[in-house]
């Protein structure tokens, strides 16, 4: 009896708050909704240009890429939003294969997105590069040591390597991306030799392993480069001091040579978008070449377009040639690349 | 709560096979270790600061009796990046050392602040007011005259302790490590920073890494029956013990602690308070004002506002069922009621993302179902009713903090003697005035402290808010965590101490509450 008393009482209670909470806008195109994986402070800024623009409100929710996936599944036909922004391939292709994404129809971007940077079936779109590059510790490792990801398994690096742990989805990606270019057998033999060479069982964040980069622990480590790009123009003391003690390598530059691995943050539209032209505006203005800059350079990432000038502290690591796989392969192979590491006791 | 066990009756995926030959046996060794380790350190501190300020006298007593709950307000995730801040091989203390001494990476043994026995480490501290807050009010409602009683048949103040106080106080003990071990096992936020393999970070890997939702899901069923188990082992252990308190308490007289001991008492306390609150928080203020120009950047009294709303409003609702629950388990003893009550509070054991999508998919369906009847009937589109709204998020706190309000309830129940709602009822009081007019008055301690508690812990709570919210809605601890995640610490400081001072407000309200009890004693 309590029980039912009780439901009845939540229910209203849950009415109540809802008719409180939610002011319904049923005007199309006059707003853009946004689940985004990419957090709100690095991207709440362009928004807001946007709006001041076009007149468009965009409403934000962040949370982890894999979460917000869920609750736009669930939500079915009547989600509320318009647009899913993540910050790796792997999550749109997810999303792609889930059945919630419908085509962009916007045939203009395709021209400025290269195509191993986008949905081959127009699900979604890069909006900017983040690469995986090797930093050293210039006073212990002499560059030309240094070659590719695939060397830092030979026996010279043992218990000089540093990165983080394989629940990471930027490790994930990386090895997603060798078993895409080299095959299971030999990212295996990749996987433990490099997990041999581990100066310490993986933790911490990107920032971490250059910090120990800094202070000796380890000679080398395996980073985003954003995140040197990050601690280099923080306002910490400390974390410009350890950044400035390393330094960057480009890794598989050589002729024959995949490139350094790189992933996408980038954009898709709901199936279930009631903002459809509202969501496509916002996206080419993400892809204009001043947005392209700015939110390169407030990200410390590059942008997807070709020919846009990036920041001091980018064009300081020189240019760098990236891995021209389909992005899309991140995805298929992410669950066989954590099975990987799983197996080569990649903790 | 359904949704997820309902998932062990789903199919099986090879994913298993997989986890099982590869990092199953990890997980599971990993988060025995990390329960039984937090299970002894919560123990030790909590019992040892109740005791210590419940039936002895020293300088400082009544500070400390407060002081002690501070690091309640501090989120693990949050003393896990000060600690590791302060203490990693980059950080200062180390560097000094190397410093003052010329080392070297290698020359030297330092404790690895990043490992399981970190992860122990801070769990303890930041959970061991649970046990210390129930097993207080235990030690201080305990009739005193018992306790003289032992003393004067010759026993020690140790040996009354290990004899007859702490027997005595189990079900409160059992009650505070119950709470601090869910919450352990609960915990993603701590093991993934410190790279511990856990069932909670394997829980997410197979979800997010492999990609399986519905592994994810049963690994989280296992979890939950995994609790299940644990609470019908601490309930067995204690089904026959029933204390209540004799008769009125007297004047509870304290042992009188002087010199070398009473300074001893007084540097353990401080010690413990330094350790779980004063050095983190320090930390904290010390990124948070490094720069002080960033304090003003952010729309900082929307979020305040929000945690501040959100949090009271599922105290509340907690603790109108917890009470209800409670009662109406006193009322009827029956099987139902008790299974529905064990059910209802295992959520606080489980990630709070798990319990996320356990309250999505069927507030999505329920939603989904409501808008195709009335396109059907009516040809208008409901849209989504709660899903997306705060009612979902408010309803996801309960399920996940119910436990905690139930529990802090059900013990101060426990603690009224059955006889007087036997003479209330024979004065001819329905049960409903007996609850009014003779439990409320009586459980008032029990309540404030289950408000209380849910309080924090929603104003804490991260992943759960995170899926969950409204469009452009945002919280505190939200905030911290998406600077944290993104590696800016520095940035995070403002938030997390934003959330440790909005903590302290009914922290502080309560134990004036408390230390009236004292007085009144």
């Amino acid at each position: 009896m309590q029980y039912r008393t009780l439901l009845r009482g939540l229910l209203g209670a849950a009415l109540g708050l809802q008719l409180a909470f939610t002011a319904p806008s049923q005007a199309q195109n006059t707003e853009v909704n946004i689940y985004s994986a990419r957090q709100e402070a690095l991207i709440k800024p362009l928004l807001d240009r946007f709006t001041a623009e076009t007149g468009i409100d965009v409403n934000l929710v962040t949370g982890d890429g894999d979460a917000l996936l869920t609750r736009l599944r669930n939500e079915g036909r009547n989600s509320p939003a318009d647009l899913l922004l993540t910050t790796d391939a792997g999550r749109l292709y997810r999303a792609q294969e889930a059945g919630v994404l419908q085509p962009l129809g916007a045939p203009e971007l395709d021209a400025l997105v290269p195509a191993h940077l986008r949905s081959s079936e127009d699900y979604w779109i890069g909006l900017s590069l983040r690469a995986r590059v090797i930093v050293y510790a210039p006073d212990r490792v002499d560059p030309e040591e240094l070659s590719t990801y695939q060397a830092l398994a030979e026996p010279q690096w043992k218990g000089r390597v540093c990165i983080r742990s394989s629940s990471n989805i930027y490790n994930q990606s990386l090895v997603a991306s060798f078993l895409a270019n080299h095959g299971e057998e030999e990212t295996m033999a990749w996987l433990e030799g490099l997990v041999g060479n581990f100066a310490r069982p993986p933790q911490g964040g990107d920032r971490d392993q250059i910090k120990a980069v800094a202070v000796g622990q380890c000679d080398v480590a395996v980073v985003n480069s954003y995140y040197l790009g990050g601690m280099l123009r923080s306002s910490e003391p400390e974390e410009r001091a350890a950044a400035d003690a390393v330094a960057l390598f480009w890794p598989n530059q050589a002729e024959g040579e995949s490139g350094t691995h790189i992933n996408i943050s980038g954009a898709g539209l709901t199936r279930a978008a009631k903002n459809p032209d509202a969501a496509r505006a916002l996206i080419r203005f993400l892809l204009t070449a001043e947005s392209q800059q700015w939110y390169a350079e407030t990200n410390n990432e590059y942008p997807v377009r070709e020919g846009i000038p990036v920041s001091a502290v980018l064009s300081a690591w020189g240019e760098f040639r990236g891995d021209t796989l389909d992005v899309t392969e991140l995805g298929q192979r992410n669950a066989d690349a954590v099975m990987a590491m799983d197996r080569a006791g990649w903790k | 709560m359904l949704v997820i066990v309902g998932s062990l009756a789903g199919g099986y995926s090879p994913a298993w096979g997989h986890l099982v030959d590869t990092v199953l046996a990890d997980y599971v060794v990993n988060s025995l270790l990390l329960m039984l380790g937090v299970g002894v350190g919560t123990f030790v501190l909590g019992v040892s600061a109740a005791w210590l300020t419940a039936m002895c006298e020293f300088p400082g007593r009544r500070l400390f009796s407060w002081a002690l709950l501070l690091p309640m307000a501090m989120p693990a995730y949050i003393i896990a990046y000060t600690y590791t801040g302060m203490l990693d091989y980059a950080g200062p203390v180390q560097s000094l050392l190397r410093e003052s001494f010329g080392w070297g990476y290698g020359d030297y043994w330092f404790p690895r602040i990043r490992s399981l026995g970190g992860a122990i480490c801070m769990l303890s501290l930041v959970l061991y007011p649970y046990v210390y807050l129930l097993v207080r009010v235990a030690f201080s409602e305990q009739s005193t005259a018992v306790l003289e009683a032992s003393r004067s048949l010759g026993k020690t103040p140790w040996q009354t302790l290990f004899l007859v106080a702490l027997p005595m106080a189990r079900p409160a003990i059992a009650a505070g490590i119950s709470l601090a071990l869910m919450e352990t096992l609960a915990d993603y936020g701590t093991v993934a920073y410190f790279g511990v393999s856990a069932f909670t970070t394997g829980i997410f890997r197979t979800w997010y890494g492999l990609g399986e939702l519905q592994t994810a899901a049963q690994l989280a069923a296992f979890l939950l029956l995994f609790v299940f188990a644990l609470f019908a082992l601490g309930r067995y252990s204690r089904l026959r013990l029933r204390f209540h308190p004799a008769s009125a308490r007297q004047e509870s007289r304290r042992i009188q602690l002087r010199g070398a001991r009473a300074a001893l008492c007084t540097l353990l306390a401080l010690a413990i308070v330094s350790a779980g609150f004063i050095l983190p928080a320090l930390q904290l203020a010390s990124w948070a004002f490094d720069d002080p120009a960033r304090a003003l950047e952010a729309p900082f009294l929307d979020l305040v506002g929000n945690s501040f709303m959100l949090a009271a409003m599922a105290a509340l609702c907690c603790l109108f069922l917890a009470l209800l629950l409670g009662y109406g388990r006193r009322l009827h003893p029956g099987r139902l009621e008790t299974v529905a009550v064990r059910v209802s509070s295992m959520g606080y054991a489980v990630p709070g993302t798990v319990i996320a999508v356990g309250v999505l998919i069927p507030f999505a369906w329920l939603d989904n179902g409501i808008d195709s009847l009335a396109r059907e009937w009516l040809g208008v589109s409901t849209g989504l009713l709660l899903s997306g709204s705060l009612a979902a998020l408010v309803f996801a706190y309960v399920v996940r903090f119910l436990s905690v309000a139930l529990q802090s309830v059900e013990s101060g129940l426990g603690r009224i003697r059955p006889a007087l709602d036997e003479s209330a009822r024979s004065l001819g009081h329905s049960p409903t005035q007996v609850l009014r007019r003779v439990h409320l008055p009586m459980l008032r301690g029990s309540l404030l402290t289950a408000l209380l508690l849910v309080f924090v812990d929603v104003l804490k709570e991260l992943p759960t808010t995170l899926i969950l919210r409204p469009f452009n809605f945002s919280t505190l601890a939200v905030r911290a965590h998406e600077l944290a995640s993104d590696e800016r610490l520095a940035d995070a400081a403002l938030p997390a101490l934003a959330i440790v001072l909005i903590g302290l407000l009914p922290v502080i309200l309560m134990t004036r509450n408390l230390s009236r009890g004292d007085n009144n004693a």
